[in-house]
C-alpha cells in the first residue's frame, strides 16, 4: 500500500502492518527534547504519582533556553528543577548554560535529529525537526510526563497535505518569504490536525537550515507537524554531526494526499505578517509605502537565529548602521552559532551598526526578557508569532519577516523591502 | 452532565495561548498562581468575573500557539469547568484531555449565548442547553478514549490504571 513519509514513520513506530489517517495508535518515541518552561511541570506530575523515571536517559535531551540566563527567582527555581533532575537520572545531554541553545536549533546542530525518527517536545514549534525528514510535533506537559516515563505516545495518523514548490527563488526572497506566502493562503488553521510535506525543486535547492525556517512555522497553520524528505543535503548535514545510523524514509510517488497545493516560487516576494496573526502577510514593497515606522528589530529565535541568517543579515548591515529611533537586538540561537558568528567577524559588523548581541536564548521572541516590548511599541521580528502581546505588552505590535527584510528594515527605522541591499 | 453553569463568551476566532496565559507569567507551573492571569490578554477583567464551575464559549481554532499547559491549568486553576468552541487547536485539545477539562466542539454555541446566560451540557445525549434562552444546539461526539481519560482524571492516571 503506497503511504507518504508520516504515515511510514509512524507505522513502524507503532509497530502496526499499515496506518491510515485517522487511526488512533501508541507509537514509540525515539528523541525527547526537553527545556526549562514545560519540562519542569512534567518532572513534578511524574513525582506526584509516584513515576519518576525515564524511560532512556540517552534518549533524552535537555536545554534550557526560554527564561535564561534565569530572569527572576521563579524561574531560576524552574532552572534547577530541571537541572536536579538531569542529574538525578543521569542525562547525559545536558547543554548547560554556556553550551546552551534555543531547543530546536541545538537539537539539528548537535545530531539528534535522524531522519524517519519520532521526536517529541513539550514546544509547539518541535514541527521544525521535519526539515531533516523526523515526524517531530510539540505537546503539552502532560504527554511530555507520559512519554518520559513510558517511552510511548498515542497519536492519531494525520492526513497529509502536498505543498509543490516549482521555480527559482527571486533576489531578496528566503525560506520565511515561502511559509509566510503559504500560511497566508490556508489560514492559521489551514492544516489543523495534518501532516503538511513540502516538496519540489525549490524545497530541493534550499539548504537544510533554510528548510528549518519553513517546517518550523507548519504549526502557525495548525499542524501537527511540517515534513521535507530527506536528501543528499541531508545526509551530508548529518555526516559531520553523528555517526548512528538511520534510515531514510520517502513518500511513495502514488502516496495519497488530502490534497496538493501548486506553488510558482519565483512569483514569491520579500513578505511581511502584519499583526495579529502569522497569516496577515502583505508584500514588503506595500507596507514600505506606508512608512511603519519601528522601535525594535529583533534577529533571532528557532525561526531564523541560526548562521545562514545572521550571514545574511550581516551582508545588509555590513558598513550601514540602525536608524536612529529603532533598536536593533541580535540573538544567534545556539552557542554554536554564536561562536560561528564571532570567528566569521559578523560581531564587528552588528557592533558597528549599533546592534545589541545577546547570548542565546528565546527571550523576547515570547515576551519573556531581554527586548520585551513596551505599550504602544513596534517591532519587526524574524520569529514565529506576532500575536497579540506576544513580545510584551497587549498594545505593542509585532510584524514577522526574513532576516534580510529585518536588517533592511533596522537601516531604514521602517519595514523596508531588501530587495535593493542584496 | 453540568448544569447553572454561566458563560463566558467570545465572539472571536484563534485565541490563542499566550492571549489565555501571557508567557511573563510562565515562570511558574502553581495552578493558583496562573489562575490569577488567565485570559489577561484578551479579557483583563475576567479573573474578577469568573466563578467556579463557569464555561468559556468561543468561535474557531481556540487554544492555538504554543504547547503551553500553563494556558488549561489558568482556565481550570480559575474554575473553568469546561470550553465549548467550533474547533480546537491540536495540541489545546490534547492538553485539555490530559488534564481532564472538557472541551467540546459545537458550531454556533457563540451565536446563541450571551455571557451571563446558564447553559446545561449533557454528555450523554450529547446537547447544550442555554437555559436563559431556551435555545438547544448539539454537539460533536466526545471520542471514547478523551472520556476514559478524563473519568480517569487524567492521562497520567490513565496510564497508571491500564499497566496495573
Ligand atoms: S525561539 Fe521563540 S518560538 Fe522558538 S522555542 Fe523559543 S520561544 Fe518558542
Amino acid at each position: 500500500m503506497s503511504m507518504t513519509i508520516t504515515e511510514k514513520i509512524l507505522k513502524h513506530h507503532s509497530g502496526n502492518e499499515k496506518v491510515v489517517p485517522g487511526q488512533l495508535i501508541n507509537a514509540k518515541i525515539d528523541i525527547i527534547l526537553a527545556h526549562d518552561i514545560t519540562t519542569p511541570a512534567a518532572i513534578s506530575m511524574l513525582k506526584e504519582h509516584n513515576i519518576d523515571k525515564v524511560f532512556d536517559p540517552k534518549k533524552i535531551i535537555v536545554t534550557p533556553d526560554h527564561f535564561v540566563p534565569n530572569k527572576d527567582i521563579k524561574s531560576a527555581q524552574l532552572a534547577k528543577r530541571l537541572r536536579e533532575w538531569v542529574s538525578r537520572h543521569n542525562i547525559e545531554n545536558y547543554y548547560e548554560i554556556g553550551r546552551h541553545g534555543v531547543c530546536h536549533a541545538i537539537l539539528p546542530e548537535q545530531g539528534h535529529v535522524l531522519p524517519g525518527t519520532t521526536i517529541v517536545c513539550g514546544d509547539s514549534h518541535t514541527c521544525t525537526h521535519g526539515a531533516l525528514g523526523a515526524f517531530a510535533t510539540g505537546i503539552g506537559s502532560t504527554d511530555l510526563a507520559a512519554s518520559i516515563a513510558t517511552g510511548e505516545l498515542w497519536f492519531k495518523v494525520p492526513h497529509s497535505i502536498k505543498f509543490q514548490l516549482d521555480g527559482k527563488l527571486q533576489k531578496g526572497v528566503y525560506s520565511k518569504d515561502i511559509i509566510l506566502n503559504i500560511i497566508k493562503d490556508i489560514g492559521v488553521d489551514g492544516a489543523l490536525y495534518k501532516a503538511m510535506e513540502f516538496k519540489g525543486p525549490t524545497i530541493d535547492s534550499l539548504s537544510i537550515e533554510a528548510r528549518m525556517t519553513i517546517t518550523n512555522m507548519a504549526i502557525e497553520a495548525g499542524a501537527k507537524t511540517g515534513i521535507i524528505e530527506p536528501d543528499q543535503k541531508t545526509i551530508d548535514y548529518l555526516k559531520d554531526r553523528t555517526s548512528a545510523k538511520y534510515q531514510i524514509v520517502k513518500s511513495d510517488p502514488d502516496a495519497t494526499y488530502e490534497k496538493t497545493l501548486h506553488y510558482d516560487a519565483s512569483e514569491i516576494v520579500p513578505t511581511v505578517a502584519i499583526p495579529n496573526l502569522p497569516s496577515n502577510s502583505r508584500p514588503a514593497k506595500d507596507l514600505e509605502k506606508q512608512n511603519i515606522s519601528l522601535d525594535q528589530v529583533y534577529i533571532g529565535s528557532c525561526t531564523n537565529g541560526r548562521i545562514e541568517d545572521l550571514r545574511i543579515a550581516a551582508q545588509i548591515l555590513k558598513g550601514s548602521k540602525t536608524k536612529k529611533g529603532t533598536r536593533l537586538i541580535i540573538v544567534p540561537a545556539t552557542t554554536g552559532i554564536w561562536m560561528q558568528a564571532k570567528d566569521e567577524g559578523l560581531f564587528d559588523i552588528f557592533n558597528e551598526a549599533h546592534a545589541a548581541i545577546s547570548t542565546p536564548t528565546c527571550g523576547a521572541c515570547l515576551g519573556g526578557h531581554m527586548g520585551v516590548l513596551a505599550k504602544g511599541e513596534t517591532c519587526l521580528s524574524t520569529t514565529n508569532r506576532n500575536f497579540t502581546g506576544r513580545m510584551g505588552h497587549p498594545e505593542s505590535k509585532v510584524y514577522l519577516a526574513s532576516p534580510a527584510t529585518a536588517a533592511a528594515s533596522a537601516i531604514e527605522g521602517k519595514i523596508t523591502d531588501p530587495t535593493e541591499y542584496i | 452532565m453540568i448544569q447553572k453553569a454561566k458563560a463566558h463568551v467570545y465572539k472571536r476566532d484563534h485565541i490563542n495561548t499566550d492571549e489565555i496565559i501571557p508567557a511573563q507569567y510562565l515562570n511558574t507551573d502553581n495552578e493558583k498562581e496562573l489562575a490569577e492571569h488567565a485570559m489577561e490578554d484578551i479579557d483583563p477583567d475576567f479573573t474578577t468575573r469568573v466563578r467556579p464551575g463557569d464555561i468559556i464559549i468561543a468561535k474557531k481554532d481556540f487554544g492555538c500557539g504554543s504547547s503551553r499547559e500553563h494556558a488549561i491549568w489558568s482556565l481550570r486553576g480559575a474554575g473553568i469547568k469546561a470550553v465549548i468552541a467550533e474547533t480546537f487547536a491540536r495540541i489545546y485539545y490534547r492538553n485539555s484531555i490530559n488534564n481532564g477539562l472538557l472541551a467540546i466542539e459545537c458550531k454556533g454555541a457563540a451565536d446563541h449565548v450571551k455571557t451571563g446566560d446558564e447553559i446545561e451540557i449533557n454528555l450523554e445525549t450529547g446537547k447544550i442547553t442555554n437555559t436563559t434562552t431556551g435555545k438547544t444546539l448539539e454537539f460533536a461526539p466526545i471520542p471514547k478514549f478523551a472520556l476514559d481519560i478524563i473519568a480517569s482524571k487524567g492521562l497520567l492516571n490513565y496510564i497508571k490504571q491500564k499497566r496495573t
